[in-house]
């Protein structure tokens, strides 16, 4: 018995020791210094990630509102890794800040919702997972504590996931009252597909609209992104959009099964909204923060294509997706929270002539950015490319038919991106200006991240080792 | 043999020189490495003869399959045929001469032989894969290489002419990947799966309708990658802003890329639809022959005469490959393989001249053959070479597509030959004109009197191309027998595929 509730819950029980050994620390001695500490953290949350690969067992607690098995123990490694990344790239930024111990104890319960909600199996876990994980975003949206633009977009993030949250459940409860059951296999056994049930297919699918920032339930977006700290806006824009996703993915195709047919048109329109609308915002942007913001929100256009698709080949493909997303928006981020951090410069002209002081790091951006837009031999190119192809291929919920017209608008938002990815590049490498930023001076953490995130985006994508292991998770 | 060896040595040279501190590392490493590809080149070319003199009558060589992505049926497949050995060997020919022209290149030196690496090796994969998605892979890996290359070492409107290098080539492999996507949906491997590997799809009777759907987007696809007209206006921007061996490597090599997936994907896997969209093709290619040569007349600088011809050089190939004969394809290869080398040597010219004078506009030079024999003999061989003289490739070329297309009894194809031929006239109004101003005639400046000629360097570039243009030009038989078999297996399939019909 306490064997289940230790190994099951692994993931959670670790996240819970760190938040409690934060905690003792914050209870304990005034003055720290600030670099130990930091290096102390990350040294926890890297253990945190290596126990995520070890003793794994399938199974379900709390009459079956819990559950646990191998994919979902990747997913949540995925986070954890990105969690991890985004610490280390903070390291300037946090350096100088008093609230250390709080912004990780912040940041790790939303990690900690995450965790419950991918695990959940009943509608209930879920929702409460999800509240876990957004309410202390909005409280770290606002860490930048002397900057008023850092208050307002905490005050936006929270107005919106709390609408979010009530369409959410105004979804959850018509479901429940349709059916009586809040159990993912319950359900799915008795969703018809009813107006009723529709409807509130349609409530659920507004709630995970604003999570991930789906066009027309962007709007927040941008603002969000430009007043928050760079490590929370990285942090909403990979770790968060990618939980919500997982769960997603896992809801639509056991919950929603049996009313493929009814979501899919509305899936396929969302998504082909979306990422034409993310990309034509981003191609005007100046500042790089919501450069990033719409850039992302047309990537998860390019996601929302792979969910339309079959269940095994669809939810490979964009867990795939999600991992190579982790390792090219962080590199992205990386860089950009660096510099922000050590000159205060965040727009695109800023970055003119980057590439004469600082060619490392140039060249990081330059390979995230490659990889965001899909260029090979990035892992972004094999990530679009299986996306689109999972989503394209007949299913029984596009009625037989191959669906050329996604992979047409697919392929030329493709080209449309990348104009304004290669607008960075140009910035970057061609143009010239008087004073381009001094040489950056980096230190251990960044470098490790980055190198981590370079080496995820050349390695995952040409060996198809993760692809593959996924997929057969998936299966 | 291997045919991994093809691309690891680039891809390892690559790696070397960014290890490599200072310019003369760099262009050692990546000379020696280039050489050891250009040696490897010959050595395929020879195995592959002793394989067919053996009798080995497979439609492939040295072939190699492995399972890349087993659920998704993706496999990284890769063989040869004459036509891949041929293009191979321009490659490599290319390559070479382009890393010695880059000899003095002293800004970020360690990049620019990088990427020029980088790109040669989407060129091998892309001339040596038999799966689309590993065509495809290796198709979309030389795009940015050129990006970069142009916009960071280019000269003139350089922002300008990446990009719009960058987004319409992107925009070309975008429409290639839908076509890519139509036809993997539409194989079926016996088990209800799909497949991407050429030789398969190849096998099968892809549905006519399905056809006539794709092929225009694979052949637009790539024809934007090689100038068809309407889609080549990338082309005189990005020739003339880029560097020397940019300019080689866009014209010589990737330029070729766009001819070669036309021949290899869109006709050899659609050949219904290839018989039924010949004629567009054709009057497309004619107006691309035409325009292109009308074009160059009102060039002054000599890169964009360059550029412009090459739209018009390019459109004998997709004039070839649009009149679906055997003597036609063969000679649209040929074209291929002969417009690399001689637009090649003409960039490497030009650079060498411009490296010297500073202009590249005919009104300011004059005379050089005086101070530069050799530069403005090479000059003139390229210019000869492109205006069709016999025992330059360029000749054999054009009249292998002029001969494959005048078997054909109709009067629509005797016409559109008759016009393509009639471009000559006109190449040999600009390119004598380029020659007589640029090189004969009075010296323009004094201060030209100082200059030098070629350094050893360009002289082993300029004669390692001249070697090839010369050896096509007077014994084009060879190349004729190892690129004759790959035309005649695209053609059988063509001509199967009517006995199916």
């Amino acid at each position: 018995m306490w064997n289940d509730y230790l190994q099951l819950m692994k993931s959670e029980w670790m996240v819970i020791i760190v938040i409690f050994i934060l905690l003792f620390l914050k209870l304990g001695k005034k003055e720290r210094n600030t670099e130990s500490l930091l290096h102390f953290i990350n040294v926890l949350l890297f253990i945190n990630l290596a126990s995520g690969f070890i003793y794994h067992r399938d199974g379900s607690l709390f009459g079956d509102m819990f559950h646990s098995n191998s994919l979902l123990a990747f997913e949540k490694n995925v986070l954890s890794l990105g969690t991890l990344i985004i610490s280390m790239q903070s390291f300037h930024w946090l350096k100088n800040h008093k609230h250390i111990l709080e912004f990780y104890i912040l940041l790790l319960s939303t990690l900690l919702g995450m965790f419950f909600m991918l695990s959940s199996n009943n509608l209930l876990m879920f929702y409460l997972g999800l509240e876990l994980s957004t309410i202390p975003l909005a409280a770290l949206a606002n860490f930048d504590l002397e900057k008023r633009v850092s208050s307002e977009a905490a005050m936006k993030l929270i107005l919106s996931s709390a609408f979010s949250s009530g369409l959410l459940l105004f979804g959850i409860s018509m479901l429940y009252g349709s059916t009586g059951t809040l159990n993912y296999l319950e359900l799915s056994q008795q969703l018809t597909g009813t107006p009723l049930q529709i409807l509130s297919f349609v409530m659920f699918a507004a709630g995970f609209g604003f999570k991930i920032s789906a066009v027309p339930f962007h709007l927040w977006t941008a603002d969000v992104y430009e007043g928050s700290p760079v490590a929370v806006t990285s942090y909403l824009s990979v770790i968060s959009k990618g939980a919500i996703l997982f769960v997603f993915v896992s809801v639509l195709y056991q919950v929603f099964h049996h009313m493929a047919l009814a979501w899919y048109n509305l899936i396929f329109i969302i998504s082909v909204l979306t990422m034409t609308i993310g990309n034509l915002f981003a191609l005007r942007q100046q500042n790089m923060k919501r450069f990033l913001a719409f850039s992302s929100i047309s990537q998860v256009g390019f996601i929302l294509i792979g969910i339309t698709g079959q269940s095994a080949a669809g939810s490979a493909s964009v867990i795939y997706f999600v991992l190579i997303y982790v390792f090219s928006n962080l590199g992205a981020f990386g860089v950009v929270s660096l510099v922000s951090a050590l000159t205060g410069k965040e727009t695109v002209n800023d970055y003119k002539g980057f590439y004469k002081n600082n060619r490392v790091l140039s060249w990081v951006l330059a390979i995230s950015l490659f990889s965001l837009a899909g260029i090979p031999p990035t892992a972004g190119f094999f990530g679009k490319f299986f996306l689109l192809l999972a989503g394209a291929g007949t299913t029984h919920q596009s009625g037989g038919q191959i669906n050329y017209l996604l992979i047409v608008i697919a392929a030329l938002n493709m080209v449309i991106s990348l104009y304004y990815y290669l607008r960075i590049i140009r910035a970057m490498f061609m143009d010239s200006t008087e004073q381009p930023i001094e040489k950056i001076k980096s230190s251990f953490s960044p470098n490790l991240s980055f190198i981590i995130c370079i080496a995820g985006i050349l390695i995952t994508g040409i060996a198809s080792g993760a692809y593959n292991y996924i997929y057969s998770l998936v299966k | 043999m291997n045919l991994n060896l093809l691309l690891l040595i680039p891809i390892l040279t690559a790696t070397a020189v960014l290890f490599c501190k200072g310019l003369k590392q760099v262009r050692t490493v990546s000379f020696l490495g280039s050489a050891l590809q250009l040696a490897l080149s010959f050595i395929l070319m020879y195995y592959y003869w002793q394989e067919r003199t053996a009798g080995n009558n497979a439609a492939f060589l040295f072939e190699d399959n492995f399972t890349w992505f087993a659920p998704l049926h993706i496999n990284y497949h890769i063989g040869v045929d004459g036509i891949s050995i041929a293009m191979i060997l321009l490659t490599s020919f290319v390559v070479f001469a382009g890393i010695l022209v880059s000899w003095k290149m002293e800004q970020l030196s360690k990049e620019f032989f990088f990427l020029l690496l980088f790109l040669s090796v989407g060129a091998y994969g892309f001339f040596i894969s038999l799966d689309l998605f590993t065509l495809f892979f290796f198709l979309e890996l030389a795009v940015i290489p050129k990006f970069l290359l142009i916009g960071i070492w280019g000269s003139g409107k350089k922002e300008y002419s990446a990009m719009k290098l960058a987004l319409m080539l992107m925009g070309g492999s975008a429409l290639v990947f839908v076509g890519l996507a139509g036809l993997f949906f539409n194989t079926n491997t016996g088990d209800g799966s799909h497949t991407f590997d050429i030789l398969q799809i190849a096998q099968m009777h892809i549905p006519v309708a399905v056809q006539k759907l794709f092929f225009p987007f694979v052949f637009i696809g790539f024809g934007i990658f090689g100038a068809l007209f309407p889609f080549h206006t990338w082309v005189p921007d990005g020739h003339s802003s880029a560097p020397t061996a940019a300019s080689m490597f866009l014209a010589g090599i990737s330029m070729k890329l766009g001819g070669y997936g036309c021949l290899r994907v869109a006709t050899y896997l659609m050949p219904d639809a290839a018989q039924q969209y010949s004629t567009i093709i054709i009057v497309l290619s004619c107006i691309a022959i035409l325009y292109g040569a009308f074009a160059t007349m009102m060039q002054t600088d000599l890169k964009y005469i360059n550029a412009y011809s090459s739209v018009s050089h390019c459109g004998f190939v997709l004039l070839g490959i649009g009149m679906l004969t055997r003597t036609a394809i063969t000679g649209a290869v040929m074209q291929m393989v002969s417009h690399g080398l001689m637009t090649a040597l003409f960039f490497a010219c030009i650079g060498m001249i411009y490296d010297r004078t500073h202009t590249r506009q005919m009104s300011q030079l004059g005379g050089l053959l005086k101070i530069m024999p050799f530069v403005s003999t090479v000059f003139v061989i390229a210019g000869l070479c492109s205006l069709g003289l016999p025992g330059f490739s360029g000749f054999v070329a054009e009249v292998t597509v002029f001969m494959g297309s005048w078997e054909h009894k109709e009067a629509f194809y005797k016409i559109s030959t008759i016009i393509a031929c009639a471009s000559i006239v006109v190449t040999a109004v600009y390119i004598l004109r380029a020659v007589g101003k640029a090189i004969m005639g009075p010296l323009a400046k004094t201060e030209y009197g100082l200059l030098k000629d070629a350094a050893w360097n360009e002289r082993v570039a300029a004669g390692l191309l001249i070697i090839g243009i010369v050896a096509i030009g007077v014994a084009p038989f060879w190349l004729n027998q190892l690129v004759g078999p790959g035309a005649e297996s695209i053609m059988n399939n063509i001509s199967n595929a009517a006995v199916i019909k």
